[in-house]
């Protein structure tokens, strides 16, 4: 067999979408178990046959799929169809999705045990799943675009899925209304896209890139910029919405309102994800714009250093791996701009390993917790909970780049990458994510350390729900959660953690094993040997991956740039804070309180976004309201027009006086002159 | 013979009589319809003028119809009055302003 079957791909994309609407149609009729086995299978179907093609292309050498198998509708020469564009790039991101998803499948089982809303989360990440999938399997804007807005609409459901609580319904409004910011420059990029090459595909697309390259367009009138640069700027914002990247990041810590693994699937491994993804996908296009190369790569810099400082102060488990995971998803965006898009897609991958490990390691100290996620009432949970402090422990090694896991060869090359790029931006960037490196292991291990060493605070701790509900991320959807592990509620007494069942646990152990292990196979090809051909094109002068590769011999020759950028010094200095002089963290912060205080509210990001954002609109409506509405509408109008017929009604009325004198005067005044208008006419 | 022209000047003047009448009287409802009465009349005398000039009996004839509807009129009009006088123990023009907006 020399091609893959477009009958297959379909097969992909359609099991877990048909395995959504059994359960979320029918969940009520299969039941929890016929709703995760279904979902499950349809997942394993996508994740099979992903591996299936991925071994297609790597070993057999089967040349890309690139076809539509359905044409929606044609519009003035553009044809808008569903299609796949199935090359190297596409199957590694299909193959990660899938097994991603698989295992938070899998974890789900255990973790939303007795959630009363079992069918309809398995029907949701399915659905996501099935999203996600059309997304990367696109081979078209409009087709991209679509899954971009359904993996966004998932997302929305997802993070709001315990309705019934204000704060994730707050949440994923937040993550609605900041994605649909970043939408809005998505659409116009297509728009753009569509305007100047008259097609929607992306071969016919990159085909004309040149053409575009050469045109330039008025934005505002006197200001000529070339039509590429604006719309890998409005393209590069979709991506910042959907990657959460500075300034529209707010939303994703506060999307850990969520069930955890949707944290792991949705808002670490995959959907966010998805602007990365795109951006390499248009590499062809972004490589054309100097001035668009450098914006990504500044704004990629900044959210990587920044988000991560912001994980040093938090205390919510979650929160810091979500802090976590906007800083990587910054050092992936900093490959995009320095070129690299090899790494930043080898980057992707790891972290997909890693951060959803992480992630589900988390909610399992949660389970354990029974939904506590204030790290300052953990502490040695490493004899309670061995194999997921294991998990743990290697995923936190690999997202600190600990040499010879995996996040080290790609945060490693991604590093380099940016220290040999000649793109404007690139000293600054270098900088941030250099010390960007030490942030992320202080952090990592400040959350290990302090859920897993130290004295065992929980015991003390006051646990009642209305300190829970407080922090309360997980809590309050369901009683039955808690009593799901057979603890009769909070209030007798201290709890003991025990580990979670095999279904949560043999989840982290698949993810730990490409967490540790992939990069050892994956660092060659993907960055070097030219795994990803054509899908990926990088221009002459940006070709540092190229530069890279004239050095590389092995990985593990790699693995004496580890001399160069230290994590361990972070590991060092979070092990002095927080087990050797754990009361050092506090007098730092009060030492340096301006600081505390800066990165405790987030750099004031969404006290500013509420301020100018949220209450400016809230004011501009007011506004419209009061003087559109009530004033002019209401008060002119309605009320103005009943006011005007009273006052003319009041005018004429003076003329009834109610005397006969006064109406027979009239009627004789009336006769003379239709008199008169008769004789004298 | 009397001149139409006078028998004219004369109707004139009790039309005009009785308008005033109507306006400035403000007291009497009584002489309201009196009033109206004479303003027929004056409209009477005009037919039978005419007919009289042009030798046409329907003129004369159309007095008697006027008299007749006055006369009734007059009947109806008294019959209100009294009902009116009942009711408000006063047929003061100046009083019965209930029409007024």
């Amino acid at each position: 067999m020399n091609e893959i079957s477009s009958a297959a791909l379909l097969a992909i994309v359609l099991a877990p979408l048909l395995a959504a609407l059994a359960a979320g149609l029918a969940g009520r009729l299969i039941g929890r178990t016929g709703a995760h086995s279904i979902t499950i299978a349809g997942v394993l179907t996508s994740f099979v046959l992903s591996v299936w093609v991925l071994k297609l292309m790597l070993v057999d050498g089967v040349p890309t799929f690139n076809d539509s198998v359905y044409t929606w509708l044609v519009s003035d020469g553009i044809r808008m169809e569903v299609g796949f564009l199935v090359d190297r790039l596409t199957v590694l991101m299909m193959v990660v999705v899938t097994f991603v998803s698989l295992c938070v499948h899998l974890y789900t089982i255990g973790y939303m045990h007795d959630d009363p809303g079992y069918q309809r989360f398995f029907s949701y990440i399915s659905l996501f799943t099935f999203a996600m999938l059309m997304l990367v399997m696109s081979n078209n804007f409009l087709q991209l675009f679509f899954g971009w807005e359904a993996v966004g609409v998932v997302s929305y459901l997802l993070i709001g899925f315990w309705y019934t609580r204000p704060s994730a319904i707050f949440a994923n409004l937040k993550a609605f209304l900041v994605n649909r910011v970043g939408d809005f420059g998505f659409v116009l990029g297509i728009a753009g896209i569509a305007y100047y090459t008259n097609s929607l595909d992306y071969t016919t697309v990159f085909g004309a890139r040149d053409l575009i390259a050469v045109t330039t367009m008025t934005l505002f009138p006197g200001v000529e910029w070339q039509a590429i640069t604006v719309v890998c700027l409005c393209l590069f914002v979709g991506a910042m919405g959907k990657s959460a990247q500075v300034p529209l990041h707010v939303w994703l810590p506060d999307s850990m309102e969520g069930p955890t693994p949707i944290s792991a699937l949705i808002h670490a491994a995959t959907m966010v994800t998805a602007g990365i993804f795109m951006v390499a996908r248009m590499s062809p296009l972004f490589e054309l714009s100097e001035v668009a190369l450098s914006t990504v790569l500044v704004i990629g810099a900044t959210t990587a250093f920044f988000m991560g400082l912001l994980g040093l102060v938090n205390n919510d488990i979650k929160r810091v791996v979500a802090y976590s995971t906007l800083s990587q998803l910054g050092y992936m965006t900093v490959a995009l701009g320095a070129s690299a898009y090899g790494a930043a897609i080898f980057h992707l991958m790891t972290h997909a390993f890693f951060k959803a490990l992480l992630f589900l390691a988390a909610g399992s100290v949660i389970i354990a917790m029974h939904h506590e996620q204030d790290m300052r009432k953990m502490g040695g949970l490493k004899k309670y909970l061995p194999i997921t402090y294991w998990t743990c422990l290697i995923g936190s090694l690999a997202l600190i780049g600990f040499p010879g896991t995996s996040g080290f060869f790609s945060k490693d090359a991604l590093i380099e990458a940016v220290e040999l790029s000649r793109t404007p931006g690139a000293g600054y960037a270098y900088w941030c994510v250099f010390l960007g490196v030490f942030i992320t292991a202080l952090y990592s291990f400040r959350l290990l350390f302090m859920t897993f060493h130290g004295p065992e605070r929980f015991a003390t701790a006051e646990h009642d729900h209305a300190d829970a509900d407080a922090h309360g991320r997980e809590h309050g959807a369901a009683h039955g959660h808690d009593d799901s592990h057979g603890h009769g509620g909070h209030q007798d007494g201290p709890v003991t953690p025990h580990e979670s069942p095999w279904v949560v646990t043999v989840p982290l152990i698949l993810l730990a094993i490409p967490s540790l292990l992939i990069g050892w196979f994956s660092i060659g090809p993907t960055l070097f040997g030219g795994y990803f051909g054509e899908a990926i094109v990088v221009s002459e002068n940006h070709a540092v991956l190229a530069e890279m590769g004239k050095e590389f011999e092995g990985p593990a020759d790699f693995l004496m740039h580890a001399l160069a950028h230290p994590p361990v010094l972070g590991v060092a200095v979070a092990w002095f804070l927080y087990i050797r002089r754990p009361d050092l963290p506090q007098k730092l912060a009060t030492q340096f309180a301006v600081v505390y205080r800066l990165l405790c509210h987030k750099f004031y990001f969404d006290e500013i976004y509420q301020a100018v954002f949220a209450a400016g609109s809230r004011n501009v409506g007011k506004a419209l309201w009061r003087v559109g509405d009530v004033a002019l509408i209401d008060d002119v109008l309605v009320n103005g027009s009943a006011r005007m017929v009273g006052w003319l009604a009041s005018v004429v009325r003076r003329v009834q006086s109610g005397y006969l004198y006064h109406y027979a005067f009239a009627m004789i005044i009336g006769l003379s002159v239709m008199l008169a208008w008769f004789v004298l006419r | 013979m009397i001149q139409l022209e006078f028998v004219l000047l004369l109707a004139g003047l009790l039309f005009a009589l009785s308008v005033a009448g109507i306006f400035i009287n403000r007291k009497n409802v009584i002489l309201l319809l009196m009033c109206i009465e004479l303003m027929l009349l004056a409209v009477n005398f005009n037919f039978v003028a005419f007919a009289r000039q042009l030798g046409d009996l329907d003129g004369q004839i159309f007095v008697f119809f006027i008299m007749t509807v006055a006369a009734a009129e007059s009947a109806i009009g008294l019959a209100i009055l009294v009902v009116l006088f009942r009711e408000r123990r006063s047929i003061n023009v100046d009083q019965l302003d209930t029409m007024k907006g």
